[in-house]
């Protein structure tokens, strides 16, 4: 399955900051076919540094984030179901975001982006959805911040989504989430060559950005996988350095992850993106969260693991209490994985099992026909 | 009277039996969710269940039930009051650690409550004490005392004796032997009890 990127453009969009942003581009892939009804749709949301590449292969040979998830007989099955996955605004693949073209100043925006919320996000891939013609998606899914927006999709609008998978996730950053977030923003800043946030001639803030990352890599593990994969292996040798180059396997792995990111991503947007997620509160405004969810009409399946101290258990079941106080169709289980907050992507075996077998049930009492149609 | 089976066992047919078409339904302890994706597809009833072993909701979640991964007696105090027509207990009774709290909080959150026990006065079960002077180790209850999950081993008479306590109104009780309905001692002769209650008029209980 080879994958192809498709961009829609949008004159405007209205953010919470109250600024509107003008000529926003959006950088999406979908999978399968729509049916006829154009009930078989399914948006798939990334986390964090993710992309519009979720599955398939991409012309230069590269896999989708969640190819083990999406395809042919997968959970998210493209013989039956329509996958689309966007980037997220704010990003850095395609999608606009602080690394785009300001059309005031006609160069990139940096720091002149406006502050965006999950909400916003959220507001571009409904505009995303208007666009290609799907009056209401059979689910919406995504782990860690893809999970902040499946949820937002449901609350913000409650009668397009049939079911809703919110995966290793929470419904508000809690102080730890942020700390670790600001943690990587200030590693980010404090590069001299971030310059404030005006590095596109130059070289970018290229060993914050990776020291942010490594933090990241170090909440994405669990112990016990960081134990097995590295333990106190030395890197290249027999004995102890006695100095500050790389003595242990992890630190290598670490560096390495680091420098990777720095290919691919942008330091802008990894202050863009942890905000808006620090900012996420899906209560917000409401007495509680169960009231914010009052009125949502979707299914749930809420899953999360039981090794993820990033987005631990306990806030997946204030989720899923919250909604079962409104007498919700909420489905929770707990996966039981060694992969910590990276178990949703890598760890899919069980996973697979349940997230067919709800989708299964949702689309038969949705009534949905196999995907057969015309492409969107 | 002989009970057909409903899923390989016939206190599921009884208690098929009190559901009517389209009922809200939650089954606490739903294990593999047979029995509620059995009443949706037959009765489309609104099925929810409770289960805390991983594997049984994996399995109950792949055949499209919605199941809440969690311990019985915790899961209810979420659920809005009245938030069922019917809330299963079903060989469950024996092992929560705290029977009374949960007979209590089913009867919140469900306008009725079905409970189905194995009874521990079987004279099965008694005859096996007085003889072995052990444990007693029955069809009914086959485990050494070491493994058992049973922590509470009540009777039909110790359990119609709480409801009266309680001054919850029973609606129906049916008793089985095997595939038999038992209609008299029950205490002696059943192995099986399914009990339809509901709470009596004068008792008023609100959880907090």
């Amino acid at each position: 399955m080879i994958s192809e990127v498709h961009y829609a453009q949008f004159a405007s969009l209205a953010l919470d900051c109250g600024d509107t942003l003008r000529d926003v581009t959006v950088a999406y892939e979908s999978y399968g076919s729509l049916n006829r009804e154009r009930t078989n749709a399914i948006l798939i949301l990334h986390a964090f540094t993710g992309d519009a590449h979720a599955a398939g292969i991409d012309p230069e040979g590269k896999p989708g984030w969640w190819a083990n998830m999406i395809g042919p007989a997968k959970a998210f099955d493209t013989d039956r179901y329509f996958v689309l996955c966007s980037n997220i605004l704010g990003g850095c693949r395609g999608t606009t975001g602080p690394s785009s073209i300001n059309p005031e100043t006609g160069k990139p925006y940096g720091l002149r982006f406006p502050v965006i919320t999950v909400r916003d996000i959220v507001r571009l891939q409904k505009a995303l959805v208007d666009h290609l013609g799907i009056p209401k998606l059979l689910a919406v899914a995504g782990g860690s911040m893809g999970g902040m927006q499946a949820l937002e999709w449901v609350v913000s609008y409650p009668d397009m989504v049939e079911a809703c998978l919110p995966i290793a996730t929470t419904a508000r950053h809690s102080a730890q989430q942020i700390a670790f977030n600001e943690t990587g923003r200030q590693a980010i800043v404090a590069d001299p060559d971030f310059n404030g946030g005006d590095y596109y001639d130059g070289p970018p803030p290229a060993r914050g950005l990776a020291v942010a990352r490594m933090v990241g890599h170090i909440t994405y593990m669990s112990d016990e996988s960081m134990r097995e994969k590295f333990g106190r292996r030395l890197r290249n040798r027999e004995s102890l350095s006695f100095g500050f180059d790389i003595d242990f396997e992890v630190e290598s792995y670490l560096r390495y992850r680091g420098s990777q990111f720095v290919g691919r991503f942008d330091a802008n947007s990894y202050l863009y993106i942890t905000k808006a997620m620090d900012y996420f509160d899906l209560a917000n405004g409401a007495p509680s969260l169960a009231a914010a969810l009052e009125k949502v009409l979707s299914r749930f399946l809420v899953i999360s693991f039981t090794s993820d101290w990033l987005y631990p258990s306990y806030q997946s079941l204030e989720i899923v209490n919250a909604l079962r106080s409104r007498n919700h169709d909420v489905t929770y289980c707990e996966l039981s994985s060694s992969y910590g907050h990276d178990a949703f992507l890598v760890d899919v075996g069980e996973q697979t099992g349940i997230v067919s077998g709800f989708l299964a049930r949702v689309a038969k009492e949705a009534g949905v026909s196999e995907g057969k149609g015309a492409r969107a | 009277m002989k009970v057909p089976e409903l899923l390989g066992r016939s206190d599921y047919a009884l208690i098929s039996e009190l559901i009517p078409e389209g009922a809200r339904v939650l089954d606490l302890g739903c294990g593999d969710g047979a029995l509620l994706a059995w009443l949706k597809e037959n009765k489309r009833v609104m099925a929810r269940g409770v289960e805390i072993k991983r594997d049984l909701v994996q399995a109950a979640v792949a055949r499209g039930v919605t199941v809440y991964q969690g311990d019985i007696e915790a899961s209810l105090t979420d659920y809005p009051d009245g938030a069922f027509d019917f809330v299963i207990l079903s060989q469950t009774l024996q092992e929560t650690r705290r029977p009374q709290a949960v007979l209590e909080r089913m009867l919140r959150v469900g306008r009725h409550a079905i409970v189905a026990f194995p009874n521990f006065g079987h004279w099965r079960v008694r005859l096996a004490h007085l003889t072995s002077g052990r444990a007693p180790r029955t069809p009914l209850f086959p485990y050494n005392w070491y493994e058992s999950p049973n922590i509470n081993f009540l009777t039909v008479m110790d359990f119609e004796e709480f409801l009266r306590n309680q001054s919850w109104q029973i609606e129906r009780r049916m008793f089985l032997a095997g595939h038999r309905r038992i209609e008299w001692s029950p205490n002696l002769l059943c192995e099986i009890a399914v009990y339809l209650i509901r709470r009596g008029c004068k008792v008023c209980y609100s959880d907090n």
